[in-house]
């Protein structure tokens, strides 16, 4: 695999509200390589999208970043001023929300949003910025660009606002694209031709992807590598395969059992993990799945396992290895 | 589905909303939403409706509740023609039909207790004194597996997955015998979904439940229903026992929603054929609704509508390549007619 991108080293993302410190993302550390596709997997409330919004600055109050560090091409993003991150954010690195409806400023035809990214990051007048909308309208599948551009977000069905957030999202090229649950708003038919279409502008543009999402399907179509996220923490790190062929998390194996409709039909039981994800205002102690675990012994309640690698496996954090 | 009693049927269901304009209102056109739908429930059955945003199924669902009066058409249950009857009558078959809705953070109501909540039917049937109404909705809170203690409190201290168990509880206070599940589980995480699924199972089995399940999740559909029923822009465009349509689908709409599911399983050959289009809005019309997205689709496709048609025993196809070919040219044929009758 070729040469590291981005390396985020013991994340911490708190919030501090009048309850308690929510410790939203809790030392995570992963690497992406350029071209690569990272998937981050998980249910709500994991961390997930905390640790996305983390790595472009968008942490809104009463959330910080305590701690960690995100190397972008061996600069820590921590430690420039807002005027630089500023010129990353839909440059460098860009960003495409789950919901194109509330994403898109509903007042402006989507052309000129477009545009708008354009004309922030490179010397171009608005003619070239405007022909440049059309051919990135093209590309991502919109037909009849040149009149598509000068509809407003309203306009335009729940897939195409979702070609657009992508034709502004590589409108200058980015090495890294952050997709937060990027197809979870869109029908069955819809999800797989923009699925379709990521992976071919990856493929063309040489980009990275980091991919979040609570969709084991989506992971096993799209990415290469995975973490799985629980109360804050990775739980799992493994190459796609792997995870799917040999979960070793508890966790893992517990959403992968969930999934309905794998062999066997009406009247089976699902295996379904017990309980529910416990507030990050009021962790257990020791390892945060216990509550949960079919596997769980006295060490689990006293001790948080590490994220470690048992004999020939991929990380795992948990003492059953 | 001769052996089984059947509990609701659905005759040639139609739900037209009038498009219009200005000031007068003048009527531009029809959304058609629901567009001749015909199916039957036993009692006991789970039937699956399946389709993506703006097909019709919620609206069907609505028609069949009585909450919107059908523009054509009939709802049969239990034997009884629920068009024209009105007042004291229908309250009665209310409560033996319910309705337990997508999203639990947006039907209940924030002000009132959850107690309150799930007993509100009761009240309004007039079942019972106050003490026998808190027994029921204690028992039934027990029964969906929330804490009965919990009646006193507000809908916002519980997880979504209780919320949806909220849900349940209400709409099955009142003993129904038909429950309509509106995409019951879409604002729930994987996890909870599971819990929720096995709860709507085991209810059915303890209660003798027949639900009709409207989602958009094809392994959802696939995992709790007996029969499943694809519908697209307004009209079912297949119906067939669940495996059956799972391992052969006959419409290419079906092949395509199956392809289009993501599955988890990196090394499942991928075989798809996306389909090109979005969805048109429903329009008017003499071809067949799936022809401008369809791969396959004919010149014959253009020129009349396909009928629902029994393809194998027990699964039924609206596409001209799975009819038999003479219904095919007697279609065609009396449609040219029509036709020529015109001019």
């Amino acid at each position: 695999m070729s040469s590291v991108l981005l390396e985020v080293k013991d994340l911490k993302t708190y919030f501090l509200t009048e309850a308690g410190t929510a410790r939203a993302v809790d030392s995570v550390s992963f690497s992406v390589s350029e071209g690569e596709v990272l998937g981050i997997v998980g249910e709500s409330g994991c961390g997930k999208s905390v640790t996305a919004l983390s790595l472009l600055g968008l942490i809104p109050p009463p959330g910080i970043i305590a701690d960690g560090q995100i190397l972008f091409k061996g600069t820590d993003l921590l430690n420039i001023p807002e005027t630089e991150m500023e010129s990353l954010r839909g440059d460098a690195i860009s960003m495409i929300f789950q919901e194109p409806m509330t994403s898109l400023n509903p007042v402006f035809r989507v052309g000129d949003q477009i545009a708008e990214v354009l004309l922030r990051h490179r010397k171009i007048t608005r003619k070239e910025a405007s022909e440049k909308v059309v051919e990135l309208l093209g590309q991502v599948g919109i037909p009849a660009p040149e009149t598509r551009m000068l509809d407003y977000p309203h306009q335009m069905s729940g897939g195409m606002r979702q070609r657009v957030m992508i034709a502004m999202a590589i409108a200058c090229s980015p090495r890294l694209i952050i997709a937060d649950e990027p197809t979870t708003a869109l029908d069955v038919t819809i999800q797989a031709q923009i699925l379709g279409l990521l992976n071919r502008l990856r493929r063309e543009h040489g980009m990275a992807v980091l991919l979040i999402t609570h969709d084991l399907g989506v992971i096993a179509e799209m990415a290469e590598h995975v973490l799985v996220m629980y109360t804050g923490r990775v739980v799992e790190h493994a190459g796609v395969d792997d995870l799917f062929e040999d979960p070793l998390h508890p966790y893992t194996q517990g959403l992968m059992r969930s999934i309905p409709g794998r062999g066997g039909g009406k009247g089976r039981r699902l295996d379904a993990i017990p309980g529910v994800v416990p507030s990050l205002l009021d962790l257990p102690a020791g390892c945060k799945f216990n509550t949960r675990c079919p596997y769980s012994f006295d060490l689990c309640f006293r001790e948080e396992p590490e994220l470690a690698s048992p004999p020939g496996k991929h990380p795992v954090r948990c003492w059953l290895y | 589905m001769p052996e089984k009693e059947v509990l609701l049927q659905v005759k040639n269901i139609k739900k037209h909303y009038p498009i219009t304009k200005g000031f007068l209102r003048r009527e531009m056109g029809k959304v058609k939403a629901v567009d001749g739908v015909d199916f039957r429930i036993g009692r006991g059955e789970t039937l699956g409706l399946v389709g993506e945003s703006g097909c019709g199924k919620s609206t069907l669902g609505r028609v069949i509740l009585g909450l919107e009066p059908p523009t054509e058409g009939s709802v049969i249950f239990d034997g009884q023609d629920l068009s024209g009857i009105g007042g004291e009558k229908m309250q009665h078959f209310r409560r033996r039909m319910q309705i337990i809705f997508q999203d639990p953070y947006s039907s209940l109501n924030p002000r009132q207790t959850v107690g309150r909540t799930i007993g509100e039917g009761l009240v309004i049937h007039g079942i019972g004194t106050p003490d026998e109404r808190k027994e029921r909705v204690r028992e039934i809170m027990e029964v969906v597996g929330l804490r009965p203690e919990h009646g006193n409190r507000y809908p916002h201290e519980f997880s979504g997955g209780q919320r949806q168990r909220i849900g349940v509880a209400r709409a099955l206070a009142l003993h129904p015998e038909l429950v309509i599940c509106d995409e019951p589980l879409s604002a729930l995480d994987v996890s909870i979904q599971a819990q929720v699924i096995n709860l709507l199972n085991d209810l059915q089995e303890d209660f003798h439940l027949t639900y009709l399940f409207i989602s958009h999740d094809l392994s959802v559909v696939r995992h709790i229903s007996d029969r499943v029923a694809v519908m697209y822009l307004g009209q079912l465009v297949e119906l067939a026992q669940t495996e059956e349509l799972f391992e052969n689908p006959g419409h290419p709409y079906t092949r395509a929603l199956l392809d289009a599911v993501p599955v988890a399983d990196p090394r499942s050959a991928k075989k798809q054929r996306p389909l090109s289009r979005e969805a048109p809005l429903p329009a008017l019309g003499d071809s067949c609704i799936f022809r401008p997205r369809c791969p396959d689709a004919t010149p014959e496709c253009g020129k009349a509508v396909p009928g629902l048609v029994e393809w194998r025993p027990g699964h039924w196809v609206k596409c001209f390549e799975r009819n038999p070919r003479e219904q095919r040219e007697a279609i065609v044929g009396k449609n040219a007619a029509g036709l020529l009758d015109v001019e």
